[in-house]
């Protein structure tokens, strides 16, 4: 499935992942990883959801959905390196951050507009057309905030530190 | 930010745009005129923090109004004559829409009514000041002067955050009105009025925080004129006359208010004397008439107010106006320098004739508004109900003859004929164009208005009034008069035109006089030294406690943690109640796995071995959180562990494989030692916290939180989780409710951390870069090359395992 050119040869043990002359360290050369990684990356990131959305009543909530999330893009960029990582994820992950933390002092802000104290959370109700009533809280509105930065926090610590240094050329 | 957004396409017309926002104040201000001196104030409530007792308070009282009006009025001008001024430019809307940012600040510090969020905008204003003074951001001297500028008003601004804090907590609340009307006392008082006084006087440029005004001057002449003499400086008269009526009799409001106050007053003026650039002749003469401001306001008396009042309203008009006319002649002749300029007066007879009413106002000659102020300080002053006022009587008099001196100084100097011809030998302005009637029209009206106020002063009486009341003077009703018969105060008023004049006639001989006087040591070295010796202090402190070796700071890290909460916890003494050494079977498995790849760990010679015994026994602590019923503590730890490993391996790229051997043997023992204690240390705590659970030490530990059931707080959590945040998951209500302050910090904080760890990593491979090859060759340089990749090996689980300890505490 991946796109990218595999080079031969490169079947390394741990030592060569730890002090690697590979620009691209993380490649692995198994087509079987790569197919596999795919194919749960979506699986993933819907559990992520799931765990977002479910947070207030079952275990999960923000920061975990997001670090399931995180961990979907880890094993892309495991499987494919900072190109993979790019190819998965196509914002930037400072954009993350700052829509993250957006979304979580946006709705600190709403409820203090509606004359709450902040981050007095109200209780929200919707009829839904094919789900039906939907009962949840404006705190998921601040959890989703938390879900953006953690992601955010997790890719952009993974580009950094993941990015060719000197030692790799 | 429209503003900055259309600018682009609008040139400098952006600025007609922008002076609508004015416009507009003006209009509210003027419906909202009629109907205060009804209402008396209107407020405007949000509660914000109420834990710190923050709130969103705004109140327009008649005082504020004045101020509004100022700001609003000036602002109109300024933008309209802006828009003459400057140049195309990229940074035109950018100007702009600072000085409109500028413009809010300073409505929302005049109207709101919590002290803590007049703080904010208070430091606002010091911001937009620092951005447009330093417009020119190509010249050194610009940035300078605006760094200048934001350190005195800034450092003035911290002091007055702790002084308003302790007022605040004296007092009980921090509304501005209730402090006011009931105001506390004793020592603290003192110290806090004494620290918010520190602020009103850096922010309003008075001796001896005095020397950043002249130096801001670097500024484009239309934000000089708006924020460096008729808004901004004024932040801090406000301030005073806001406080006066509550702490006027304070001895420490005294020294401070009427000491610096008098000190401007004539230091300021003696300063304007001496100058040759035109715009530092009304530099310092602002800050001599915001010393006579500030002696006026800080006096408590109701005359002395009223006074201040009108001196307010027209300084505004006439130092704007020849703020103005400064920028015209300069705009024409491109110099300010009253030596060389020549014959303007002949040239432009309305441009000057506007300049001279408002430098007769300033000067204080009848018929303008300026003598009507000046009478009134002057009786205020005989009143002998009025502090020191013999004393300061005398100030303002001398005060007021260098003010008619550097009056006629400035009106000589800018549209006479040439003296002595410029630095250079050349005289400038007989053939200068004509300014655009549109551009001169700023200056022209505001020097007019000086002359209607003065001839009819009663316009400006409901205006006075009610900002008098407001301040809590009088009943609102005020009739300024321009003659008000022969009296002591139109005598010394005469006297101090005749001595103005004396001293103008003689300027040669003063000048001499000046130069032959020992020179004081200028504030403006004062404040180089100190920022000096500042940055020096900083950077020995620097190299002592950040001694770039990274096991050092684990080592205070680790420690501080396990001596600083030792006090309480020996206060506490044991656990009344030892929890269960084992619940069931499965938990003795799980441990001796943790011990055993925990020691695997420590005992590892290669790095990368070390990582994968820590993560083992990582997801061992995920079984303990299981068996104990905590799925989200278990869920967040298998997350964090695997992405740490991630992270490490990526990290452990940069690293030697194997731990550096050492032969010494201290270097072998005292970490692990430290370990052991931490260990140690972590283990009590927990027993004894989740012992005593009703007291605060509740904050403990995550396995704590969750493995014991006779919490009270966690028992309280637990019962009001689903009533109050209808939610069944009580770990993340927590987070998300009844604690999202906290996670509002914690999702900051990350964010910080994770730009930190990008910048680092950036900075460590940028430099070997520009360095050339030679990886660690360069020897001191080395300190912050190579280790930079290694500090991560230490941050990046560092937000992770905060994460799951918060999680679980709440």
């Amino acid at each position: 499935m991946s796109h990218e050119p595999t080079e031969p040869g490169t079947e390394a043990d741990h030592d060569d992942l730890v002090i690697s002359d590979d620009p691209r360290p993380m490649r692995p050369s198994s087509p079987i990883l790569d197919v596999v990684i795919r194919a749960e990356f979506q699986v993933l990131l819907v559990v992520s959801l799931y765990l977002l959305f479910a947070g207030h009543n079952q275990p999960g909530g923000g920061f975990i959905g997001g670090l399931v999330a995180a961990a979907a893009f880890t094993t892309r960029y495991v499987a494919g390196g900072a190109a993979e990582l790019r190819r998965s994820l196509r914002v930037p992950s400072s954009v993350l951050l700052g829509v993250g933390l957006l979304v979580a002092v946006g709705t600190a802000l709403v409820l203090l507009a509606d004359g709450g104290a902040f981050l007095e959370h109200r209780l929200l109700k919707a009829t839904l057309p094919v789900i039906g009533e939907v009962k949840t809280t404006t705190a998921l509105f601040f959890d989703i905030g938390v879900f953006l930065v953690v992601v955010g926090v997790i890719v952009s610590i993974l580009e950094a530190l993941g990015a060719p240094t000197e030692d790799d050329r | 930010m429209v503003v900055a957004l259309v600018g682009r396409h609008l040139g400098t017309r952006v600025f007609w745009l922008a002076g609508v926002a004015p416009l507009v104040t003006v209009v509210y201000a003027a419906f909202a005129g009629v109907r205060l001196r009804d209402d008396g104030a209107w407020t405007e409530a949000y509660s914000w923090v109420p834990e710190l007792g923050l709130a969103i308070d705004f109140r327009l009282d008649q005082f504020s109004l004045l101020l509004v009006v100022l700001v609003g009025v000036i602002g109109v001008f300024v933008f309209g004559y802006a828009a003459s001024y400057f140049h195309e430019g990229p940074e035109v809307p950018r100007t702009a829409a600072v000085l409109l940012a500028f413009a809010g600040s300073m409505l929302g510090l005049v109207m709101s009514d919590n002290v803590l969020l007049m703080f904010g905008f208070w430091e606002l204003t010091s911001i937009t000041s620092f951005l447009l003074v330093g417009t020119n951001d190509e010249m050194p001297s610009a940035r300078s002067a605006a760094l200048h500028a934001l350190l005195v008003t800034g450092g003035g601004g911290l002091a007055m955050l702790g002084g308003l804090v302790l007022i605040g907590q004296a007092a009980g609340t921090y509304s501005l009105s209730e402090i006011v009307a009931a105001p506390p006392s004793g020592t603290t008082v003192s110290v806090g009025v004494g620290l918010v006084l520190l602020g009103a006087l850096t922010k309003s440029a008075q001796v001896p925080f005095h020397s950043w005004l002249p130096g801001a001057m670097a500024a484009p002449t239309p934000i000089s004129a708006y924020l460096h003499s008729a808004t901004m400086v004024k932040a801090g008269v406000f301030l005073v006359a806001r406080f006066s009526p509550a702490f006027a009799t304070l001895g420490v409001w005294r020294w401070m208010v009427l000491g610096a106050g008098t000190a401007s007053l004539l230091l300021g003026g003696y300063r304007a004397l001496r100058q040759h650039d035109i715009k530092l002749v009304l530099a310092y003469g602002t800050i001599s008439q915001l010393g006579l401001l500030m002696i006026l306001f800080g006096a408590g008396t109701e005359e002395t107010a009223l006074a201040g009042c009108v001196l307010l309203l027209a300084h505004a008009a006439f130092k704007a106006s020849l703020f103005l006319t400064v920028g015209i002649v300069d705009h024409q002749t491109h110099t300010r320098d009253l030596r060389s300029l020549s014959g303007l007066g002949r040239r432009w007879p309305i441009v000057a004739g506007a300049a001279a009413l408002a430098a007769a106002s300033m000067a204080g000659i009848p018929p303008l508004f300026g003598f009507i102020a000046k009478e009134y300080a002057l009786k205020g002053y005989l009143e002998p109900n009025a502090p020191a006022h013999i004393a300061i009587l005398t100030a303002i008099v001398v005060g007021s003859m260098f003010t008619v001196a550097y009056s006629a100084r400035f009106l000589w100097g800018a549209f006479g004929p040439a003296e002595d011809h410029g630095p250079d030998g050349t005289t400038v302005g007989a053939d200068a164009a004509h300014p655009s009637a549109l551009f001169a029209g700023a200056p022209v009206v505001l020097g007019v208005i000086g002359l209607v106020l003065g001839v009819a002063p009663m316009l400006a009486d409901p205006l006075v009034g009610g900002g008098l009341e407001a301040l809590g003077y009088g009943d609102g009703s005020v009739s300024l008069h321009l003659w008000s018969g022969f009296n002591a105060a139109l005598g010394l008023s005469a006297l101090v035109i005749a001595g103005g004049a004396v001293l103008f006639l003689a300027r040669r001989r003063v000048e001499r006089v000046q130069e032959a006087m020992p020179h004081v040591p200028s504030a403006l070295l004062v404040y180089e030294r100190s920022l000096a010796g500042l940055l020096q202090g900083s950077g020995r402190l620097t190299a002592i406690t950040q001694s770039g070796s990274l096991p050092v700071y684990l080592a205070v890290i680790v420690l501080t943690a396990v001596v600083a909460p030792l006090v309480p916890l020996l206060s506490v003494g044991g656990p009344e109640v030892w929890p269960s050494w084992v619940d069931s079977p499965l938990q003795v498995v799980l441990a001796v796995i943790v011990v055993v790849t925990a020691l695997s760990a420590a005992f590892a010679h290669r790095r990368f071995v070390a990582v994968l015994f820590l993560g083992a026994a990582g997801y061992a602590v995920v079984g303990l959180f299981l068996v104990q019923g905590a799925p989200d503590l278990a869920l967040t730890q298998v997350l964090v562990e695997t992405l740490s490993i991630v992270a490490f391996v990526l990290v452990l790229r940069h690293l030697p494989e194997r731990f550096a051997p050492t032969r010494v043997p201290l270097r072998r023992v005292l970490p692990a030692a430290m370990g052991v204690l931490v260990a140690a240390f972590v283990f009590v705590f927990l027993i004894t916290a989740s012992g005593v659970r009703d007291t605060d030490l509740t904050a403990g530990g995550a396995s704590a939180a969750s493995s014991a059931g006779d919490a009270t707080l966690s028992e309280e959590f637990l019962a009001r989780a689903e009533v109050e945040a209808n939610g069944r998951n009580v770990v993340n209500v927590v987070l998300v409710d009844f604690r999202g302050f906290d996670t509002m910090g914690e999702i900051t904080v990350i964010v910080v951390a994770a730009l930190g760890i990008v910048a680092l990593v950036a900075a460590g491979r940028r430099r070997p870069d520009g360095t050339g090859d030679g990886e660690g060759g360069d020897g001191d340089d080395d300190g912050l090359s190579h280790p930079v990749p290694v500090d991560q090996s230490v941050d990046v689980p560092e937000p992770g395992s905060a994460k799951v300890e918060s999680g679980g505490v709440g």
